[in-house]
């Protein structure tokens, strides 16, 4: 059968066969047959180890889900806090293990929900928080002593963390027992996601001042989670997505270091976050080898002597680039991929985009699918039952110690151009990732990479977007949420917030920790931006270079 | 006869949605066509960009909006524009952006939606198709 919408010369229904080897977007050749041959300069106990051991390829435990499955997450945080609370209660009562938090776009960037500029984006795509009366709606009747939160929460990660302690003080739960993790990677931000307000330096110091706050006072909060996703989905190649990763941790590790501290004292609070694209080979690989590089990055550069301090924690899922607007259900198995590539990729937690991501924020429905794409993984699948099960495959132990060179080229080539910081404030690195994000686009637009549904099986009229059910903002979350602002601003002592806000101002300027007097001044409901305020006033703000 | 002058873009991030691929994406796409393209890059208000429409003397504006609030954001840019005097310019949107909302946008005075995976070439062809200019250009 012809036609006349023939791509890359193969009729639409056609299968595609390999005339020659795929090449991965960071160069790598994948073969047509792996034999014993390409894996036999690996020595089992230095390259790749038991789980649990070093240099930990096989897992950073060693009954990884044998004895515990990954924690199975899922975005969600919605306009209001009530609506948000009531969101967080169905999740724990439909067997989520972990919450995440999203927050809107001004939250993120440190504006209150009456400011001109935040109109647009109030509850938006998370919810809004102004003052610590949000955050106290959010947790009400949720044992912050039980839950792990993880916050998505980058420029103003210090006040939200400062927020989540004192919620929990007033529910009786110590610091020391709070679990959860903030995202806390400024770096990323100027690369590729755009959530940054102050310029690097002294974003880099809050961030250093989290991880120093956390280490003697709440000591079993991932304090950082380094984030490569956003890269990813930006153009960055897998092996990027870790090597630049890698780079802005070290960074962070640098400024807490040079403070006096020893990387084993916090070490542990150090997480990542990577996502998974297309190819789940590539991303299994990925994360074998990240585990590896991290291991010998902390044992043979940074010293680390605790064992602990050589594991990699992340998280991983994603998928939402990946998603296509045509076909929408496809997006289910999509999904099911990433979240196949994760776990077999030994991940500790899992958050997984809804089928309906190119349209909208997630519904219940599409967020409990994306939810129960795990359960059955870890409950039909048998995926749990043995540790590991890819290990020793000749092409998956071959492709993991490819990668893992190619981890290393990357890394030294920027601490051969200058650094991290200097690549970013250069925009060197958002121009790379901006070509090689269109080259990836064009190969689609060309049908050379193949997207079911877009440039490949489309059959004529079937089922797009019609009938989908969307989740829909509430067109009162602005005005409620600024009425609710009002009324905090009302009912506070202006005499404390002004005295809490002084306080803060003088350790912006004197360099002294900054979370204390964040801590106090939340307590005095202190709204977001009136804390900002302090710290732009201290320092101003930056713009990042785009890179085109 | 003269030949006609370079198509000029500006291409936009309003509001404070930080997903940039699509719109440094489609900046290069047109810029590739032999458009000039002026990128703001992120969280203009409303007010910026048509200010920067008026300076630029830019034919077409494209704003890129992932984060839901595209009809919002749509009427804001319009009115600013008018406020300033801008009538012959074409709006265009992209990014996530559901079909229902298509027609109000429309309403609202945005021309052309292109959604995630829309082809640069049928982005081109638009914008070729629609610019005010062409209008008074004989063919």
């Amino acid at each position: 059968m012809s036609t006349p919408e023939k791509k890359a010369g193969l009729a639409p229904d056609e299968d595609q066969t390999h005339t020659q080897e795929t090449v991965l977007d960071s160069g790598i050749r994948i073969k047509k047959l792996y034999t014993p041959q390409d894996i036999a300069h690996l020595s089992y106990e230095k390259d790749i180890g038991d789980p649990g051991k070093f240099p930990y390829v096989r897992g950073i435990y060693p009954e990884m889900y044998w004895k515990k499955p990954w924690t199975r997450r899922l975005y969600a945080g919605y306009g209001n806090a009530t609506e948000t609370n009531r969101r967080f209660k169905f999740l724990l009562e439909n067997g989520q293990s972990g919450l995440s938090a999203a927050l809107d776009l001004p939250t993120q960037i440190g504006l209150d929900s009456d400011d001109p500029l935040a109109a647009a984006d109030v509850g938006r795509v998370g919810v809004a928080i102004d003052t610590l009366k949000d955050m106290e709606e959010i947790f009400a009747g949720i044992d912050l002593g039980k839950v792990s939160t993880s916050f998505t929460i980058n420029a103003t990660a210090a006040i939200l963390l400062a927020m989540y302690v004192a919620v929990g003080e007033k529910q009786g739960v110590p610091s020391k027992n709070l679990r959860g993790t903030v995202q806390n990677d400024i770096l990323k931000e100027y690369i590729a996601r755009g959530q940054y307000v102050f310029p690097p330096k002294p974003s880099t110091r809050i961030v250093g001042d989290i991880i120093e706050y956390c280490i003697h006072n709440i000591p079993r909060f991932n304090s950082i989670s380094v984030a490569g996703s956003h890269m990813h989905e930006n153009g960055a190649t897998s092996v990027q997505q870790v090597a630049y990763t890698f780079c802005d941790a070290l960074a962070y590790i640098d400024e807490v270091v040079r403070r006096g501290y020893h990387i084993d004292q916090f070490a542990q609070n150090i997480s990542f976050l990577f996502c998974s694209r297309q190819n789940m080979f590539e991303d299994i690989c990925t994360y074998r080898a990240a585990r590896k590089r991290w291991a010998h990055l902390m044992k043979d550069r940074l010293q680390a002597k605790d064992p602990k301090s050589y594991t990699l924690k992340f998280a991983a899922g994603g998928g939402g680039l990946w998603m296509t607007k045509r076909q929408p259900l496809n997006n289910i198995g999509r999904a099911m991929i990433v979240a196949l590539a994760s776990a077999l990729g030994g991940a500790q937690s899992v958050l997984l985009a809804a089928y309906d991501e190119p349209f909208a924020i997630p519904t219940e429905d599409s967020a409990r699918i994306s939810l129960n794409l795990q359960n059955i993984l870890v409950h039909e699948a048998g995926i749990t039952d043995t540790i590991d099960p890819l290990a020793g495959s000749y092409f998956v132990e071959s492709l993991t110690d490819e990668i893992d060179r190619k981890i290393v080229e990357t890394m030294e080539w920027v601490e051969k151009n200058g650094g991290i910081l200097s690549l970013i404030e250069k925009g060197d690195i958002q121009r790379q990732l901006a070509r090689q994000a269109m080259a990836e686009e064009m190969r689609v637009q060309k049908g050379e990479s193949v997207l079911v549904g877009v440039n490949r099986f489309v059959a004529e009229g079937e089922k797009g977007e019609e009938d989908m059910v969307f989740h829909e903002p509430d067109p009162m979350t602005r005005q409620h949420q600024v009425e609710r602002l009002a009324k905090v601003k009302k009912e506070r002592d202006p005499r404390k917030v002004e005295s809490a806000l002084d306080g803060l101002k003088k350790a912006a300027v004197e360099g002294t920790n900054l979370m204390p007097p964040l801590i106090q001044a939340v307590k005095t409901y202190a709204t977001l931006a009136e804390m900002v305020k302090v710290f732009k006033d201290v320092w101003g703000t930056y713009s990042a270079p785009s890179g085109i | 006869m003269e030949a006609s002058p370079r198509i000029r873009v500006l291409i936009s991030k309003v509001g404070l949605d930080g997903h940039d691929r699509g719109a440094k994406l489609v900046s290069m796409a047109l810029r590739n066509a032999g458009m000039e393209v002026i990128y703001t890059g992120l969280r203009n208000t409303p007010d910026m960009v048509a200010q920067a429409v008026l300076q630029e003397g830019v034919d077409v504006v494209g704003i890129s909006s992932l984060a839901g609030a595209h009809i919002a954001t749509a009427r804001l840019v319009t009115e600013a524009l008018k406020k300033r005097g801008v009538g012959d310019v074409l709006i265009i949107m992209g990014g996530i952006i559901p079909k229902r909302d298509f027609e109000a946008l429309n309403q609202i005075g945005v021309k052309g939606i292109f959604s995630v995976h829309a082809s640069f070439d049928d982005i081109i062809d638009f914008i070729r198709k629609n610019v005010p200019q062409a209008q008074g250009v004989s063919t």
